[in-house]
């Protein structure tokens, strides 16, 4: 599903190396997780992934389904199925939360050449997606995350996941900021959509969302590098003994 | 104060160009104007309230030639249930009009009404001469003097739909001067429509005296011809607990000049006054907005919203007095404007002027760019980036065209930013 090979990444603005060789392979169905100290390069991953500015690709590649997603516009890496689930999603006051998931669903249709959803099929399907997160009308109806709190945010992002269905799914720290119910509302929206076709790749510093969404793979990510791949006991270890050991190990 | 004879001179070539219509109830009104504006003379650049606009090619004789243009769209409020009136040129078309005839409301024409005696004596140039302090308004009493034609429009019932005036351009070298009077009568209700290019060069004044208790809705569109020149004014006076909203879009239009002057003379009034603009290229738009609070308990909001791209202008000139006695003022201003590139520029002139203690008055103007992180999101969910800057350009404007109470009018609004920007995408 979505590979990456020798990946090096720059700020855009500043010389600074952010990733300094990263290879990671997310198979159909699989959920990986990337653990990793604060300023490992865990985010850099998902927004050079995602498409967002300031950054620069100096070696290495990046493709989904192989097609180069490096190559591609951030509306087009959308269209061919990668979804990031921002840690912090952005409020868009005047815009409301359900014109601005019809545009987007129906953008990203018109792009693959599927037929667009009318308003009756739209609505229809939002209201069953939204009351399995708990989401209801008004927050539906109300400008894009304006105003939300952590949680809403959160589960609105994953609202969003369910309605586009990507067939990658990137969930750049979805955990923070949310208390242990609303953490457990996620994860079974992110369980849920659990599928043969589709790979995740959640981006986290805490062992515990991975208790509510189980992992097939544990990758630790330190200093622009993946320097370990384990499967779920990975993940306890760093619970335990934090990242010092692991970094010290491979230096 | 003699004037200077360079405005002595100008005014009077503007003066020796037209000619002054007599006969009947304006007479006196039409004279009184005619000395208001020999007194202050027409504007001038260094005019305190025109420094950010140049005022010559409205205040020169002849009006500079402007192009036709057709924007492949039907106009706007077409599909309204309405009684529709149309001037072309400034003339008014009766064949393309509807009948005068509305229950709840005498509609009446400027050019048609000669008696001596009319309702609209009291007002027609009042309210304009009222308006003329502190701030000087030339071209409006110009109007006042000139205008050759208007509606007359008495509203004392509920009329049951809107009454709309459609300024049509047909000729390039049209220069047009209507005047509006409306007064509407205590507890009743109206809203009037206007929309259209008018004229190649056009001036407008419309005076509206809201009694206790009405309500007045104004939604206009202006512009759509790209050569065409504007100068509007709207004087309103409003009585107790009377309500007066005000919302104006204007795409295109080299020259628009938007003056409102807002008299709060009754307790527990409400005036919102909003624009919404977007221009591209040659384009100068100009709000020129005051609003004085002379009784207790009123509420006023100015929202003003411009879109500017490809060296396109924008000004805002606002005022908010509140007089003493009048406490319990809610004031409110607001002047942003969203720059799609670093050609075009913002000009604003917030101004807050109070004499009472006990007032909440607040007021913001901003200039900024598109929302690079809202961009960046919207395009990660497969938005493609010029519908993503359509998206984010609307909510900027959106505050404005909140303004407008009528859902149905407000969509209409919206769905014509929403072409005018998709056919103005790169």
């Amino acid at each position: 599903m979505l590979e990456i090979k020798n990946l090096h990444v720059k700020l855009e603005e500043e010389d600074k190396q952010i990733l300094k060789g990263v290879d990671l392979t997310v198979e159909a169905g699989k959920v990986h997780a990337i653990m990793g100290p604060n300023g490992s390069g865990k985010s850099t991953l998902s927004y050079v992934l995602s498409g967002r500015d300031g950054y620069e690709v100096t070696d290495g590649e990046a493709t989904l389904e192989g097609n180069d997603l490096l190559d591609m516009e951030p509306e087009e890496r959308a269209a061919a199925g990668l979804f990031l689930a921002f840690q912090y999603p952005v409020e868009i006051p005047g815009v409301g939360n359900m014109t601005f998931l019809r545009t987007a669903l129906n953008a990203q249709r018109k792009a693959r050449g599927e037929e667009e959803l009318n308003a009756t099929e739209f609505l229809k399907l939002i209201r069953a997606k939204a009351k399995d997160l708990k989401i209801d009308a008004e927050m539906l109806k109300r400008p894009v995350n304006v105003g939300f709190s952590g949680g809403e945010k959160k589960r609105n992002e994953i609202l969003q996941m369910a309605m586009l269905a990507p067939k990658m799914c990137i969930l750049d720290e979805t955990d923070s900021g949310l208390d242990v119910d609303a953490m457990k509302l996620v994860a079974d929206g992110v369980n849920a959509l659990r599928d043969e076709g589709r790979g995740f790749l959640v981006i986290t510093h805490y062992q515990r969302l991975l208790d509510h969404i189980k992992p097939d793979v544990v990758h630790i990510m330190s200093n622009g590098r993946i320097i370990k791949t384990g499967g779920p006991d990975l993940a306890l270890e760093v619970e335990e003994r934090g990242y010092a050991h692991l970094v010290e190990e491979v230096a | 104060m003699a004037l200077p004879q360079i405005k002595q001179d100008a005014t009077e070539a503007r003066i020796a160009a037209l000619d002054l219509p007599v006969g009947g109830w304006s007479d006196a009104a039409r004279q009184s104007a005619l000395g208001r504006l020999r007194e202050m003379g027409l504007p001038g650049r260094r005019d305190e309230y025109w420094k950010f606009t140049r005022p010559d090619t409205l205040t020169q004789p002849e009006a500079p030639r402007a192009a036709l243009f057709d924007p492949k769209e039907a106009p706007v409020f077409d599909e309204v249930e309405r009684l529709n009136l149309v001037f072309v040129d400034g003339v008014f078309d009766a064949e393309a009009s509807d009948d005068l005839a509305l229950e709840g409301v005498t509609i009446e024409r400027l050019a048609e009404t000669r008696s001596d005696l009319h309702w609209a004596k009291g007002l027609y140039g009042t309210l304009e001469a009222n308006g003329q302090v502190p701030v000087q308004r030339p071209l409006a009493a110009l109007n006042t003097a000139f205008a050759t034609d208007g509606l007359l429009i008495h509203v004392t019932g509920t009329p049951s739909k809107p009454i709309s005036i459609c300024y049509e351009h047909k000729s390039e070298t049209s220069d047009a001067m209507l005047h509006h009077v409306v007064k509407v009568d205590a507890g009743a209700e109206v809203t009037i429509l206007e929309n259209g290019p008018a004229a190649a060069r056009f001036n407008k004044v419309m005076e509206i005296d809201v009694a206790d208790g009405a309500r007045l809705h104004h939604i206009r569109t202006q512009g759509r011809d790209h050569e065409r020149q504007a100068v509007t004014h709207v004087f309103a006076r409003l009585g107790a607990e009377s309500v007066f909203k005000s919302f104006t879009l204007t795409a295109n239009g080299v020259l628009t000049r938007n003056e409102c002057v807002i008299e709060l003379t009754g307790d527990d009034a409400v005036a919102h006054v909003a624009g919404a603009c977007v221009g591209d290229g040659d384009f100068h738009h100009d709000d020129t907005v005051f609003v004085t609070h002379d009784a207790v308990n009123c509420e006023s909001r100015q929202v003003f919203k411009k879109v500017l791209r490809n060296g396109a202008t924008g000004v805002f000139q606002g005022k908010i007095l509140v007089k003493a006695g009048a406490q319990k003022t809610d004031g409110y201003q607001i002047s942003q404007s969203l720059l799609l590139d670093e050609d075009s520029q913002f000009l604003a002139k917030p101004e807050l002027e109070i004499y009472a203690d006990d007032v909440a008055c607040s007021h913001g103007s901003t200039s900024g760019a598109i929302d690079e992180e809202a961009l960046f999101y919207l395009r990660s969910r497969g938005v493609p980036e010029p519908q993503a800057v359509n998206l984010l350009t609307l909510a900027f404007l959106a505050e404005a065209v909140q303004e407008i109470e009528n859902e149905a009018l407000a969509e209409e609004i919206t769905a014509r930013i929403e072409g005018w920007l998709i056919r103005h995408r790169d």
